[in-house]
């Protein structure tokens, strides 16, 4: 668990009386930080590793890049710096501000492997509980850039494919064995066809080094990506032979457990100690062990069902279940922006599927009552079943379900509901129960809760949790059950020591830090950004933030951008998401600090000055709050949204203020 | 008086209209064009005037669905049906069968190991598990399982896509691309995913299939999904397969050319038989068709060191399109992989789905799948060993009872046993009626201190249904003496004996 540095107070900018106290000590700051980073072990190569085979393979000669030993006293040069405004300038005369001194160069190599895992927890004031206050859940506000950019938007995709035709034009005349797999030859048909292939081979290949990249190591608050270049724009990367530790608003770590150290990594030996590797069999022949049943009435417990099923892997827990479920004659209603194993699942099941719009319950009602009223097409005879599928979380657009609308509809058209859980569960709620948690909702309102457990747990796979008798008969129906590998032991106690370590069963404490820095963490970034005058999307207490880009250039040159901070961040856009609206994806973790969300930030305001990123209208917040701004009382909330949405001012504040104001403001509602 | 009146209002107002029509540029030229066009052509005028009324009409008219059938109702009425609408249960009551299923589960407490300890506190011989080489309990396999642990923690929190594509997964897929000599490999986080997300990714609608008709259920669920158009083949028919090549290429000749596809298993899931791969090859390559060879069952285990079908039949497998396998079974790690070419390979990174939005597999079953394959490439003598103990525990079962035979290949260490069709007319035995039989004999071995299992089937709604006959799996492992293989081989003979005798 972290462990607090004794001056964790006095490095908290929140309590800095002036701007200028705060600068100079960002002098101090990296110093310290880097202790950690240039004793990282991270950053040591064992040649038994696989990323030296890898390497020596692919055939790059490089030195050894293991650390020479260090001792406190010779710190080698910083590998990372908190901002950009310090990059190029390690200060190596200043003597450090801190006053933590590692007692022992070990010592200090596994403190800092440790925090580059999980981040220590700054000051006690940088927690939160999520909960949804009560009364009707607000509609996430979309903001809309200036017509400018969606106008440069459709041209830049224009410009694209019209230069992807003359290359191609070209190309199939002049380099005809680059299109070889796209024509039929021999007689056989083409591989991929060539108009399915175009935005793939024109488009996201332009921006392919943004994918996949090559990573080592654990996943935590830090990840080291495997530097790679290309010769061939992209076709063809080839490893540099070195690393670069980055901060890592990437990965679903939501709760932080990604760590090779700790009481779950400890579990977890102790598992494949005693059980071995896995448990080589399938549930429904002899694969089940005492591990199987024991996780099985944890997660029951945890997300409040009698009985639950877990499996070893999350895609495929969605894409086994619907068809145990419906059939012939049976209706999904599936939100349009579910993920693809729930419509991989559903397809499988021979039901027919409906579609309503992105958490438009006016449009989910009405689709019900034209199914139960019309019946099935033709016959119209009464649907056997209506199901109606929903995500707890969106991971694309960072909206939560708006639970208490659909329990509402439940109540009225009967039909059953399946919340997928895959990021909720852990990340949202004041227990980190996931959607009925944070609603205080009943979870018998829900027929079936599914979820994954590869995201906030650090482990892999997913379960279903239902009623004892559903989960009863599920065990004999569900395909995952008959054919899926059982999940192995490691991935068992990984996911039983954080649910119990979320429980307060294991340490206490510890669980409750996770939860409320991570909702701490999300509202703060989230805020930061909104102030800083990018546009947002989701709930204010998603983990997940999507910061809106729109034209295509910027995904590459942010995500480039940000790498030189050493920030690694997702960018996404079409087909994940609608045309205009490509984005970057940030996944907060309660593994990160204050300080590095502040990084962050400020390297965001840099790059949205460059990019011109910053294009909202204040309407979904951010503005000055003043005296007389304070929430009101529920009853007057809409005449008071009105009165303030009429004289909105773009947010477009300093990065000094944004970060002052930051821990005070993230606690009352992100107007 | 009245209508002079309005007469005049009318006039005056007509030419006010004419005014304002003079007044707008061009209305002059307008007018003339018209004028001039019109002159002897009333039929003409007409014909537009009435397309303009029409043009009219069409845009005044009401909307209405395109949806057919649809009843027109009143909200009042919708609110009642919607009282009156039941739904079923969601999850229905279990059938004496599902029941017997779920019950009869065995559970493993402690390691699954050759001798592993049952939930009721007796140690049997685990004759159950795929765990043929006992890598499971293998030191030095675990040493390293936590040495990978200890470097990358246990879930790698992202999808292949976004930063979860670590150093050992690009190691692993570059392993068993080398082990079998294919020249690229992707692999997947669970076995049982894999090909239901493959061939989806090449073959979709308008394209051909044509399929084993034993084919396990993942293949059926991804040709289910693949929409394409299937054809099948009766199981392992060669002349068969010929035949429907032949009338496929036929039938298709006149249109234009699409992807075809032959789709088959190295050993059958449900039959435990092989493949004729040689034979296969020589037809895919005579008709033009792409082979998916599913190796999930036959990978680590036919060959001399355990390479499949390929290895076992001396076909290379670089003509094999794309082989499919799995990494969990006897590697004891987990996932799948699809082995192939580089644009075979390239393909599914981005398109196919359980890759594209499932969580990369955990770094510590790749290491492992890594391992054991460097077991088994630098250790022949493990895949001959294996082959030594199928053939002591064959010799105990198939020859020597009268009551069931082995559909599997010799070389198959999953032995599946059926009841011998004399049998089951002579006691006319219903489908269920045998499951519920071969559940005495599982029943009867555990007792006796051997745990083996039924082969477990599912049924699915895809056309045409799969009649698979019930049958027992008893999977050979080489944690077990040859003897106590050889006493375990004979205990289920006699369970067997017992159960069916009893039988009336």
């Amino acid at each position: 668990m972290p462990r607090r540095p004794t001056n964790s107070s006095s490095n908290n900018p929140s309590n800095s009386p002036s701007l200028s106290s705060s600068t100079s000590r960002k002098g101090g700051k990296p110093n310290r930080l880097t202790q950690f980073f240039s004793s990282s072990p991270k950053s040591r190569v064992d040649p038994q590793t696989a990323q030296a085979a890898l390497q020596t393979a692919s055939g790059q000669s490089h030195p050894n890049t293991a650390a020479p030993p260090i001792s406190s006293a010779s710190l080698s040069l910083p590998t990372i710096s908190l901002s950009t405004a310090t990059a190029d300038n390690p200060n190596m005369d200043e003597p450090p501000t801190t006053l933590f001194q590692p007692p022992s160069p070990e010592e200090a190599r596994r403190l800092a492997k440790q925090h580059a895992q999980f981040g220590p927890m700054g000051h006690p004031s940088h927690r939160y509980s999520s909960q949804h206050p009560g009364g009707v859940f607000p509609e996430p506000i979309m903001d809309e850039p200036p017509y400018y950019y969606l106008l440069t938007t459709y041209i830049s995709y224009l410009i694209l494919i019209a230069f992807g035709h003359v290359r191609d034009f070209f190309g199939k005349r002049f380099r005809e064995e680059n299109y070889r797999h796209l024509k039929p030859r021999n007689g056989y048909g083409a591989l991929n066809s060539d108009f399915d292939n175009f935005y793939v081979r024109r488009l996201k290949m332009r921006i392919n080094d943004c994918f996949e990249r090559p990573v080592t190591g654990v996943p935590g608050r830090y990840i080291t990506l495997i530097d790679r270049a290309t010769d061939d724009h992209n076709n063809h990367f080839y490893f540099t032979g070195t690393n670069t530790d980055t901060l890592n608003l990437s990965s679903y770590n939501y709760l932080g457990f990604a760590q090779s150290e700790g009481p779950c990594a400890d579990l977890a030996e102790d598992a494949i100690r005693k059980y071995g590797i896995t448990s080589p069999s399938t549930r429904a022949e002899v694969g089940g062990q005492d591990l199987h049943t024991e996780i099985e009435d944890l997660v029951a417990r945890f997300v409040g069902k009698e009985a639950s099923m877990v499996f070893s892997m999350g895609f495929g827990t969605n894409a086994n279940v619907f068809p145990a479920l419906v059939n012939k004659g049976c209706l999904i209603i599936s939100d349009e922006l579910n993920h693809a194993s729930i419509r991989f699942g559903a397809r499988l099941s021979g039901a027919s599927i409906g579609m309503f719009k992105h958490n438009d319950m006016k449009d989910l009602e009405s689709r019900l009552r034209e199914a139960i009223s019309q019946g099935q097409p033709r016959t119209h005879r009464p649907w056997r079943k209506i199901l109606v599928v929903v995500e707890g979380l969106y991971s694309m657009e960072g909206s939560m379900c708006n639970l208490p609308g659909l329990i509402e509809l439940r109540r009225r058209y009967k039909f059953h509901l399946f919340v997928d859980e895959a990021h909720s569960i852990g990340a949202i709620g004041p227990h980190g129960r996931g959607v009925c948690d944070y609603f205080s909702i009943d979870t018998k309102e829900v027929d079936i809760l599914m979820g994954t457990l590869t995201k906030s747990f650090g482990a892999n796979g997913g379960y279903i949790a239902a009623d004892r008798d559903m989960i009863e008969k599920l065990r004999a129906t569900n395909s995952g059950v008959f054919y899926g590998e059982s999940p192995a032991p490691a991935v068992l106690a990984q996911i039983s020591s954080a649910l119990r370590i979320i429980d307060g069963e294991l340490i206490a404490g510890q669980g409750e830090e996770r939860l409320q820095r991570l909702a701490f963490n999300s509202r703060y970034l989230r805020l930061g950004l909104k102030r800083l005058g990018f546009i947002v999307y989701g709930h204010d207490d998603s983990p997940i933030i999507p910061v809106l880009l729109f034209n295509p250039a910027k995904m590459p040159a942010f995500s480039h951008e940000m790498l030189k901070r050493k920030i690694s961040v997702v960018v996404v856009g079409y087909p994940a998401t609608p045309l205009v609206s490509s984005r970057a994806r940030f996944c907060v973790s309660a593994a990160h600090t204050k300080e590095d969300l502040d990084r962050i930030l400020t390297a965001c305001d840099e790059i949205g000055n460059v990019l011109q990123l910053k294009f909202s209208t204040g309407v979904a917040g951010g503005a000055l709050p003043s005296n007389d701004d304070v929430a009101p009382p529920p009853e007057m909330e809409k005449e008071w949204r009105q009165k303030r949405d009429s004289n909105v001012i773009a947010p477009r504040w300093r990065i000094e203020d944004v970060i002052r104001r930051g821990v005070q403001d993230v606690k009352s509602p992100l107007f | 008086m009245d209508i002079q009146e309005t007469q005049r209002l009318l006039t005056e107002y007509l030419h006010e209209l004419a005014n304002l029509f003079h007044r707008v540029p061009g209305s002059a030229i307008f007018l003339r064009y018209v004028k001039s066009s019109y002159q002897d052509d009333p039929i003409r005028s007409a014909v537009e005037l009435f397309l303009f009324l029409f043009a009219v009409r069409y845009l005044l008219a009401p909307k209405y669905s395109t949806k057919p059938g649809v009843v027109q109702l009143s909200e009042d009425e919708i609110d009642d049906l919607v009282d009156e609408w039941t739904p079923e249960p969601l999850v229905g009551d279990p059938t004496p069968l599902e029941e017997m299923e779920v019950d009869k589960r065995t559970v493993i407490v402690g390691p699954v190991s050759p001798k592993s300890k049952l939930s009721n506190g007796r140690t049997v011989m685990n004759l159950g598990s795929y765990n043929f080489y006992n890598f499971n309990t293998n030191e030095s396999l675990k040493e390293k399982a936590i040495q990978t642990l200890r470097n990358y923690g246990v879930g790698p929190c992202g999808p292949r896509g976004f930063y979860g594509t670590q150093d050992v997964h690009m190691k692993t897929e570059a392993d068993v691309a080398s082990f079998l000599g294919t020249a690229s490999c992707i692999i997947y986080s669970q076995a049982f995913s894999t090909i239901s997300s493959v061939i989806p990714a090449f073959s979709k609608r308008g394209d051909i299939i044509v399929a084993d008709k034993g084919v396990n259920f993942a293949i059926r669920k991804g040709i289910q999904i693949s929409r394409s158009m299937v054809r099948w083949y009766e199981h392992n028919d060669m002349e068969d397969l010929e035949r429907v090549l032949a009338k496929v290429t036929k039938e298709q000749a006149r249109k234009p050319l699409t992807r075809r596809f032959i789709i088959t298993e190295g050993l059958f899931e449900a039959y435990g038989d092989m493949v004729n791969l040689p034979k296969i090859i020589e037809l895919k390559l005579k008709y033009k068709f792409r082979l998916i060879l599913d190796e999930s069952w036959s990978f680590g285990v036919l060959g001399r060191t355990g390479r499949g079908v390929t290895e076992h039949q001396n076909v290379d497998a670089a003509e094999v399109d794309m082989i499919v396998g799995s990494l969990a079974g006897p590697l004891v790690a987990g996932g799948g992989f699809c082995a192939g070419s580089e644009e075979i390979v390239h393909h599914q990174r981005i398109s196919a789905a359980a890759y594209t939005f499932s969580a990369a597999l955990p770094a510590l079953l790749s290491t492992t799948a890594s391992a054991t394959i460097n077991l088994l490439q630098n250790g022949p003598e493990t895949v001959s060993q294996l082959r030594e103990h199928t053939k002591a525990m064959w010799a105990q079962l198939d020859p020597r009872s009268d009551w069931v035979y082995c559909t599997s290949a010799p070389e198959n260490p999953i032995m599946i046993l059926v009841i011998k069709p004399e049998v089951v007319s002579a006691k006319r035995l219903s489908v269920e009626d045998q499951q519920f039989l071969l559940q005495d004999i599982v029943d009867e071995c555990l007792a006796n201190g051997v745990l083996i299992s039924r082969l477990k089937t599912l049924h699915d709604n895809f056309e045409p249904k799969q009649v698979v006959s019930p049958a027992l799996k008893v999977c050979v492992t080489t944690g077990l003496t040859r003897k106590e293989t050889e006493k375990a081989g004979t205990t289920i003979r006699h369970a067997i004996t017992k159960v069916l005798s009893k039988k009336k």
